[in-house]
This record gives structure tokens, sequence and C-alpha cells, in this order.
């Protein structure tokens, strides 16, 4: 009983943490190209590119 | 995924975009202003499909002057252009030019009324939940015992609370609007299970109980979610698909004044009494009468008929025509909303209403399941109450019950097969509007067609060709190319690519008899027979398209309007699986008989007028026939909305697009035997999926009435059932990749031969 004490409040901290950043990146609209995501990965920064 | 292979989506029918690139008025039209003199325009390039793509078209984009930023959204297919001033910085043009035809997308409404973030929240929050209380009751069931159990429920009852009010919204909102109105659906039980076993569980908690159900209420609710959510999107996707087609009727038109100056009006004001001025290739805004001006009229997708229309000042003319060959100025005699499409849009309203409201399986079901139901409850606690009179152990007993016999499984039987079915349709290119249409489709006994531009293409294909030399028909293509005459537009597919351009000089069109040029020092006429052989002796078959030089014949063309590819094997698969197919078209009796005779279907009716179309489907639902309509024009568009359930090409009307609850993109026919086939396979599993859940509830509802059903119980069942049902329904796609792994061969072999003959 007595770990459960702070090891309850953590545990749910945790979860919350996970389900507002979750929440967060929804609203900045990271979740509206899914697909483009994967791919702008891949294409080159037009200003590293410049010398 | 390979950059350059095409994906399965990518079928928005491109090759017409050719003529069809947005004007700059329109993109004006259409644009959002977002202050200081920014603006911003969303297109639609349905032919984004990688990194690559990607970054073609933002860097060029910004490269033109005045454009601020461009973002390419590869989800939607959509590039949204952010960009300075009054004048439209040449977008669609540079568009075309790297490859991706863009249009401006129909407007959807229902995109951003916020449903689906409202979803996922409420899911992200459900899932948050289950796990956390899963994790707590697993502790319980284990053993956790007195003081530790009752933190433990209380924890479980404060996490629950939040999934109460975002997931359970959701639910509680469409069962009290279904009884406010007298209604059943599965969302009544649903709500009645969540809620009183979340008010039993608090109650247990408050009197130090054993058993809470917390965990219970809350993955019901989570799963149920996930079924919900995954439909929505579906039919997100096939929305934004659909808004990415070919905008067909204009937005406005050019309006010539009084003193000569040319105005872009909106159709909303253009007023009866107004000279408009229509280029070729432009589509008549309103009904009108011309003014000035001669031209071939295409006519297919606004009465049916295939042949061209020649039209001279004086005559009157159709909203939704095309112009094809010369510029015309006409004269509006009726405002956009009396006009010819505005008609068809009350004639389908009308269409609409007769039509009844029609009940989705899933609520057939509930009106018979949520009775027995709750009747069972209700018994197992007067029972109880009867052999114990201890008030608490009834109520927990029904309550129980009611959790126990929650339609879990049923919630998620119908979506489910729903959402793999529409994934099915989607990746042959047939776009679902909603999981209704499925279950309609999949009752039919009657298919009924159109024809111009269904059966057929609706645009000339080459049948014959005789020439006296090969490369004078390199010369024809690049005359044809001149014009936008449907048959020069065949010769120019077939011919074009042999050789070099000729640069033909002098080129004028002559509406209704064809294209002249000179080159060289010759003159060269493309177009009918007799006058480009002028007046010359005609050889034995004076039909036709000739190509002639100075008069003297060098190749001639015979053009008709060809069968829709697939048209024979889905009319003799369609007849094969017992239906009564029937014709009914806006075009001539010999045109249509023509067709009938290919096909063998005998029933056909020809000059058929838009209301008449409707008249023959309330008939048909007289005799009690489930009819699908498959059409695409304007003058189908309330037959559409009359039928039972319907279907339209992508080249169809948008009129039409948005009446009908299937939409095939691929050109080939074959896709309503398909789309038939996919729903039969998912009413089948649906129908296996309910009497699933039927044995499931005979089994466990006696074990619930007398009294052994714990939480843990009830966790291990509800979570069993659903995942049968889920299992169950993804045998769908399984039973059709053994299909799907035999059509592209067939097709390829399809293609191959057609090139052959060519």
């Amino acid at each position: 009983m007595g770990t459960l004490v702070y090891l309850l409040p953590i545990a749910l901290f945790l979860g919350v943490l996970g389900l507002v950043s979750f929440l967060w990146a929804l609203r900045s609209g990271q979740y509206d190209d899914l697909d483009g995501a994967a791919e702008r990965v891949l294409i080159d920064d037009e200003k590293a590119r410049e010398p | 995924m390979s950059c350059c292979a095409p994906p399965v989506d990518m079928v928005l029918e491109i090759e017409r975009a050719k003529s069809a690139g947005p004007s700059d008025d329109e993109i004006l039209l259409a644009r959002r202003q977002l202050g200081n003199g920014l603006n911003q325009t969303d297109l639609s390039v349905p032919s984004v499909h990688c990194g690559a793509c990607i970054q073609a078209i933002e860097s060029g984009l910004s490269r033109i002057p005045g454009v601020e930023s461009a973002r390419v959204n590869l989800s939607t297919k959509r590039v949204s252009v952010s960009w300075r001033g009054n004048d439209v910085p040449a977008v669609v043009p540079t568009l075309a030019r790297l490859g991706y035809p863009a249009r401006i997308p129909e407007d959807i409404e229902i995109e951003k009324d916020g449903t689906l973030s409202e979803l996922i929240t409420a899911l992200a929050v459900a899932g948050f939940a289950t796990g956390n209380i899963m994790l707590l009751s697993v502790s319980v069931w284990a053993g956790a015992d007195g003081p530790t159990r009752d933190l433990f429920h209380w924890l479980s009852a404060l996490i629950a609370v939040p999934v109460m009010a975002f997931a359970g919204r959701i639910y509680f909102r469409s069962a009290w609007n279904a009884l406010r109105h007298g209604r059943m659906n599965m969302d009544v039980p649903i709500s009645l299970g969540v809620a009183l076993a979340y008010t039993m569980s608090l109650y247990e908690t408050i009197t130090h109980g054993h058993h809470a159900y917390f965990d219970a209420s809350v993955s019901l609710l989570f799963f149920l979610l996930i079924g919900r959510t995954l439909d929505h999107l579906m039919r997100d996707r096939a929305r934004a698909a659909v808004s990415g087609l070919i905008r067909l009727s204009p937005r406005g038109a050019v309006v010539v004044r009084a003193d000569g100056r040319r105005d872009y009006l909106p159709l909303a004001d253009i007023e009866p009494g107004m000279r408009l001025f229509i280029a070729a290739g432009e589509r008549i805004p309103v009904n009108a009468v011309v003014l000035q001006g001669s031209s071939d009229l295409d006519c297919s997708l606004v009465t049916g008929e295939s042949g061209l229309q020649r039209i001279a000042p004086g005559e009157p003319v159709l909203a939704g025509i095309q112009n094809l060959t010369g510029p015309l100025t006409i004269e509006a005699t009726a405002a956009a909303k009396d006009s010819f499409l505005a008609e068809m849009v009350r004639l389908m309203e009308v269409a609409e209403q007769g039509r009844g409201t029609r009940r989705r399986i899933a609520d057939r079901v509930s009106a018979l399941y949520s009775p027995v139901v709750h009747l069972t409850a209700l018994l197992s606690f007067l029972g109880w109450m009867a052999a114990t009179g201890d008030w608490h152990l009834s109520i927990t007993i029904a309550i129980a019950v009611l959790i126990i016999t929650c339609p879990c499984a049923l919630g998620l039987a119908v979506p489910i097969v729903q959402v793999v079915a529409a994934r099915r349709l989607f990746e042959s290119g047939i776009l679902v509007k909603d999981g209704s249409a499925m279950e309609r489709l999949a009752e039919i006994d009657t298919v009924v067609f159109d024809k111009t531009g269904t059966l057929t293409m609706g645009r000339p294909g080459l049948r014959n060709v005789t020439f006296v030399d090969e490369d004078d028909l390199a010369l024809a293509a690049s005359l044809a190319a001149f014009s936008r005459h449907p048959v020069s537009a065949a010769v120019e597919a077939a011919f074009s690519g042999r050789s070099d351009a000729v640069a033909y000089e002098n080129v004028v069109e002559h509406p209704g008899l064809g294209i002249e040029a000179t080159f060289d020092g010759r003159r060269y006429r493309l177009g009918r027979m007799s006058w480009a052989l002028e007046g010359r002796d005609i050889p034995n078959s004076s039909a036709g398209t000739a190509l002639a030089i100075d008069g003297a014949l060098r190749a001639s063309f015979d053009c008709t309007d060809s069968l829709r590819e697939g048209a024979m094997s889905a009319a003799r698969e369609l007849a094969g699986t017992g239906l009564s197919l029937e014709i009914l078209s806006g075009d001539k009796a010999p045109a249509v008989a023509h067709v009938a005779d290919m096909l063998s279907i005998g029933m056909f009716k020809a000059s058929v007028m838009p209301s008449g179309k409707v008249d023959r489907l309330d008939q048909l639902r007289a005799a009690g026939k489930k009819v699908l309509m498959v059409g695409d024009g304007l003058n189908d568009a309330p037959a559409l909305s009359a039928a039972h359930v319907s279907m339209a090409p992508g080249t169809g009307a948008d009129i039409g697009r948005n009446a009908a609850d299937f939409i095939f993109l691929r050109d080939s026919l074959t896709a309503v035997p398909l789309a038939l086939r996919i729903a039969r396979n998912a009413d089948r599993l649906i129908r296996q999926n309910f009497a699933l859940a039927v044995i499931y509830n005979l089994i466990a509802v006696p074990i619930a009435i007398l009294g052994f059903v714990t939480p843990l119980i009830a966790a291990i069942a509800m979570s069993g059932s659903s995942l049968l049902v889920i299992g169950n329904a993804l045998r769908l796609r399984a039973n059709e990749k053994r299909f799907s792994l035999s059509l592209p061969a067939f097709v390829r072999h399809f293609a191959g031969t057609r090139k052959a003959v060519l």
C-alpha cells in the first residue's frame, strides 16, 4: 500500500502526459497529412543544399 | 512505395484534364482572402503521389512571383497556395507544365464540421482510460482487497469521468435523438448499458462492494468508437476523392456589356437578358438563345444524345451543353436558378422524397434486439426479487445482464465489414458514399443503364481507317490537334506521335464541316467527307470523316461511339446472376437498339425525358423491384436519386456524381458487377456476424441471469465476441484477394488485344 501512494500518481501522470501530447499533436495539424509526412522525410532541405 | 508506379487510387481520369484547367477568373472567385492582401487558393491535384511530386510542386510554385508559399497535402491530394495582390499568379499553368493538372475542388462543407476531430479526441481519451482502468481491474481480479480495492475502484471511477463526457456524449446524444423521435437505434441499448454500469459501479464503490464494472463500460465505448471512427475516415476519403474530380458546370461566365466591356461574373449574378461569350470548349452556363456564331454542340451529358448538334443564331441552348467548335455569343433567357440544371435539382428533390426513408440493417436489428434485451433484464430483476427479495442482488444481476448483452459485437458487426468492403472497393477505383448504399446494393434485382456515357464512352472511338499513305495519318493527327471536335480528338489520340507536328498555317475551323489549313501551298481539309472532297466524286461509303489535300482523298476515318470497356462482360455477368437488365436513354431509337443488341439486353426505351426515367423507376418500384440505376448525365440525375441505389462514372456530370451512391473512377464497366459481388459478400458477412452475436448471447445471457457474471467474466466475454466479429469481417479481404490476383491479369490481356486491333 505504501509504495502505491507514489507509484500510482507517477503511472497516471505519465499516462496523462501521453494523452495530452497526442491531443496537442492532433490540434497542431500533425495528423492532417500522414502520407505527406512519410514522404517529406526524404526531401532534402532547400537551404541545406545551397552553399 | 515506388515513385513511378501510379498508386491504385490515382485513377481520377487525368486524360480529360487537358481542356479543364480552371481559368484565372475562376480562381479569383474561389479564393479565400486572408487579409493584408494575402489570398489563399486550394487546388485539387489528383496526380500527386510521392515525395518527388511534393518537392517538384512546392519548389516550382514558390518560384512564381507573387506566390508567398505553397504546401502540398499528399493525403487529400490538394495544394494550398497563398499569394499576394489581385492578379492571379500562373499557378495552374505552372502545375500543368510540371505534369500535374489542377482543378478547383468542389466545396464540401461536411468535411469541416469537426466530427472527425471529435471522434479522434474521444477515441484517445477512451483508449487512455481503458488501458489504465484495465490495469487497475486486473490488480483487483488478482486479489487486491480491502482499502486497496476501494482505492483502485475510486481511481477507476475518476478516470472514467472524462470518458463518459467525451466518448459517452456521442452515443448519449444519438440515443436521445432516436428516442425523442420515437425510434430505436443501436445507441440506445449501448447508452443505457454504459450509463447504468457506471452508476451501479459508483454505488458499489461507495458501499465498499466487490464488483465494479468501470472497465466494462469504458472498454465498450472504446471498441465501439474504433468502428465508428474507421467508418467516418472511409467516408471522408471517398468524399475527398469525389471533390477532386473535374467540375463540369462552370462557376461563372464572361458577360459582354453594352459598351463591349467583358466581365467574368459568378453564375448566381447572371440575369436574363445578359449577353454572354462562350469560347469553344466551354459549357453553356444558363439557358440561352444564340445571338452570333455557329458551332457544334455536345449534348451527350444533358440529353443523352450521342450525335453532335449543329447550332445557328436564333436557336435555344440548354445549360450544361458543351460548345465544341466555334465561339458563340448568347443571350441568357433564364437565371442559373431557373435553368435546366436547377430543374434537374427540383426533379431530384421530388424523387428523393418519393423513395421514402430507408433503415439500415443495424437499426432494423436493434429495433428487435433492444426490447428483447431490456425485457430480459427486467424479467431477471423481477425473478430474483421474487426468489430472494434482495433489492441489491436483483439490481446487480439485472445490470449484469444489460452489460453482457450490450451490443458491442453488434455495434461492430456492421461498420467493420463495411469499412473492409469500402476499402476493397476503393482499391478497385470505386468510391462508396455511405455504408447503407452497400446494404442496398446487395438487395437489387434489376439494373437500369443509361446509354450515352455509361454503356458507351460518350465520345467516338475510331472504328475503321482507310488510307493511301501511312504518313497521311500523322498529317491528319496534327491537323486534328487544332480542333475540339470529338472525332478530331479520336483521330489525334490514335495517330499522334508518329512523326513531328506539321507547321500548318491559316488554320480555320468550320463548325459542322471540319478544319481547314494550308501547308506548303496546298490546302488540307479534315472533316465531313463531302466538304473535304470539295464536291468531287465521293467513294462508295459517303459517311465518315476524311482527310483531303486540295480535294483529293488521302484517308478516311469511320468513328462511332464505342462501347465502354468491359460493357459486354459486365452485362453478361449481371444477367448471369439472374438480374434483369434494362436501358433507358435520351438518345434516338436506332442508336439505343444497336447498343442493346450488342449487349443482348432485351428491354430498352429510347428518347426518354429525365422525368420519364423517374416515372419508369417508380413503375419498377411499384412492381416490387429493387433497382440499381447506372447513369452519368444531367438527365440521369433525377433517376439516380429515385433508384434504390445508384452508380455513376467519375466522368459524369457533377450533379449526377453527387446524387449517386457509388462512383467508379476507372473506365471499365466491370466495376458494376465487382461492386455488386463485394456488396453481396459484405452482406453475407454482416449476417454471419449477427448470427455470431446471437450465439454469443445465447451462451452468455443464461450465465448472467443465473447471477454468475463477475467483472472478469464480462471483460473476457465482451472482448472475445468483439474479436470474433472483427476476425470474421477480415475474411472479406482474404476472399477478395484471391479474386483480385486474377483481375489485373485479365485487364492486361484485354488491353493488349484492344491495342492489337487498332
